[in-house]
């Protein structure tokens, strides 16, 4: 009978997705096992001649980790920026995004098949950063630290995402890649952007236009790249920061249109920037968090203390923290440009 | 005789509670009619328990159904939730709406579709994704206990496009419901 029961267990772990993920084959979605199978190493940890380093000039914020990002076109295809806040990746494009905390902890990738779907995982170093495997769909909460506490910037939890969080975020905006986009890659750097990588991107608009991997993007925004029409320094990074850290679920196109609140830029649009502004400066907000005045504002101009944007970025209370995943310790930096804007602002805005 | 008689009585008192207990069952509407398909869901899946408050009826609590699926009451002040200590983790209001634990406190969302304070601006890819994620509106907050999310999460899409068809053509009810409230040892976090 006990013999019987360890036979049992026996074929239960053989037949388990875990156990069939060990080998070198596929998942259920389509992904490699392995990091050194989805093309970004030539050899080794050589990364591969053919994916092109980039950083976008407003990054998103993740507990300050430092991050290295990288893109991949299929030989002989472009993006094609026609709609220039929509860009169409060819099939057959892939994306990574290391994340590292001292070491390497785990780097996110992004693929489009050649049957056009896109496809969302994540894959964990090991400690000695020799190799990463693909981590499950559900993700991994709350990792450990495998080495000293000091790796992990504020002491900060790390969760590797879900492919549901992948796809909470990605699929949000017009596109799921949300880095790699007409503003994020503008020669006209903000130089006030939290995080952004000192040296300016590997690449941009006009050196991916004049390598051929971008195509259609129109004349005008190669004359005069494109820049966030704000009123002072402080409010064109302001408005950057949200813009890269929650315009990817709040604009005007995604499911959460529904909430008329628009912090995604557009190009495209020569009002963005106010359009923006009219839908936080002196709205009231629908969410009232606790300690807020009645009929608080998502931006009440003068006064950071009560504006509810500023309010939800600074706490990690998970009910009302934003952005809602993805970060467990509050931008301090940022908070301190958000506060510096939203206290430049008139209130007889 | 007498034994046959008593025997014919306990036959048929038998015979009657067996067709008593043997209601007809309901009918699962056709797959197509969407409305009809969300109503069966709705009423199988336990979504009053939660989103209906409940009343105090002379058969007991009962849902109310003058307040169908418009969740927590705004007007209802819960007050200070009671700690939770093992083996008792949650405690639930007397709507049946509001709930206590581990995780703060919860309340059954508004599901009726007023365009301010219920469903009424929601789009079937919003519910979808809100249902698939366990996200507020599939992309913020998690959905806290005890929305059964992955339990639901194993409808089809076609199934919650059907729930969502349904709890759009219910009426609608202006009820704000609060939003949660986190467990205490996280308070001091907020700013």
């Amino acid at each position: 009978m006990r013999r019987a029961a360890l036979l049992l267990v026996a074929v239960l772990v053989l037949a388990s997705p875990a156990a069939v993920r060990a080998d070198t084959t596929d998942d259920e979605r389509g992904l490699p096992a392995r990091l050194a199978d989805t093309g970004l190493y030539a050899k080794g940890l050589e990364i591969s001649a053919d994916v092109v380093p980039f950083s976008p000039q407003y990054p998103l914020w993740s507990d300050g980790a430092a991050k290295r990002r990288w893109i991949y076109l299929p030989p002989g295809t472009r993006i094609d920026a026609t709609r220039p806040d929509a860009w169409e990746f060819p099939r057959g494009t892939k994306l990574w995004k290391e994340f590292s905390h001292g070491r390497a902890i785990e780097t996110r990738y992004l693929s489009r098949g050649m049957d056009g779907i896109w496809r969302f995982g994540s894959y964990v170093w090991n400690v000695a950063g020799t190799e990463a495997a693909l981590a499950p769909a559900s993700g991994l909460r709350d990792l450990s630290s495998p080495a000293s506490s000091k790796e992990w910037a504020s002491g900060a939890r790390y969760t590797i995402p879900s492919e549901n969080d992948c796809r909470a975020c990605h699929e949000g905006a017009p596109v799921p890649v949300l880095g790699f986009s007409a503003l994020q890659l503008s020669p006209d750097r903000d130089p006030l952007a939290p995080h952004a990588d000192a040296a300016a991107s590997a690449v941009n608009l006009r050196t991916l236009t004049a390598r051929g991997l971008l195509s259609g993007l129109p004349p005008a925004l190669l004359a005069k790249p494109p820049r966030i029409a704000a009123s002072s320094p402080a409010e064109r990074a302001a408005l950057g920061y949200l813009h890269g850290n929650c315009g990817n679920c709040h604009n005007s196109e995604g499911p959460l249109a529904v909430l008329e609140m628009t912090l995604a830029q557009r190009v495209g649009s020569p009002t963005s920037a106010s359009t923006v502004l009219d839908s936080i400066v002196g709205v009231e907000s629908q969410f009232h968090p606790r300690g807020a005045p009645d009929g608080a504002a998502r931006i009440a101009a003068g006064h950071e203390a009560t504006s509810v944007i500023a309010m939800r970025m600074a706490t990690r209370d998970p009910v009302q923290q934003m952005p809602p995943l993805g970060t467990t310790a509050i931008d301090v930096e940022a908070m301190r440009l958000i506060g510096r804007w939203i206290e430049s602002l008139s209130p007889s805005r | 005789m007498n034994s046959l008689k008593m025997l014919l009585r306990i036959a048929l008192v038998v015979v009657a509670s067996y067709v008593r207990a043997a209601d007809p069952a309901p009918v699962a509407p056709p797959a197509d009619d969407l409305q009809a398909r969300g109503k069966y869901l709705v009423s199988t899946s336990g979504c009053h328990d939660c989103h209906t408050p409940w009343h105090l009826t002379p058969e007991g609590p009962k849902p109310d159904f003058a307040r169908a699926l418009s969740g927590h009451p705004e007007g209802l002040d819960m007050g200070p939730a009671p700690q939770p200590s093992q083996p008792w983790l949650m405690t639930v209001g007397a709507t049946n709406n509001a709930f206590a634990g581990p995780w703060g406190v919860s309340y059954a969302a508004n599901l009726t579709p007023d365009r301010e304070t219920g469903l009424g601006k929601w789009t079937a890819r919003t519910f979808i994704d809100t249902i698939r994620t366990g996200r507020h509106l599939g992309r913020g907050r998690e959905i806290l206990p005890p929305m059964p999310v992955p339990v639901y999460r194993n409808f089809t899409d076609q199934d919650l496009a059907a729930i969502f068809t349904y709890l759009q053509s219910i009426p609608a009810i202006k009820n704000r419901v609060p939003d949660p409230r986190p467990p205490v040892a996280s308070v001091a976090q907020v700013h």
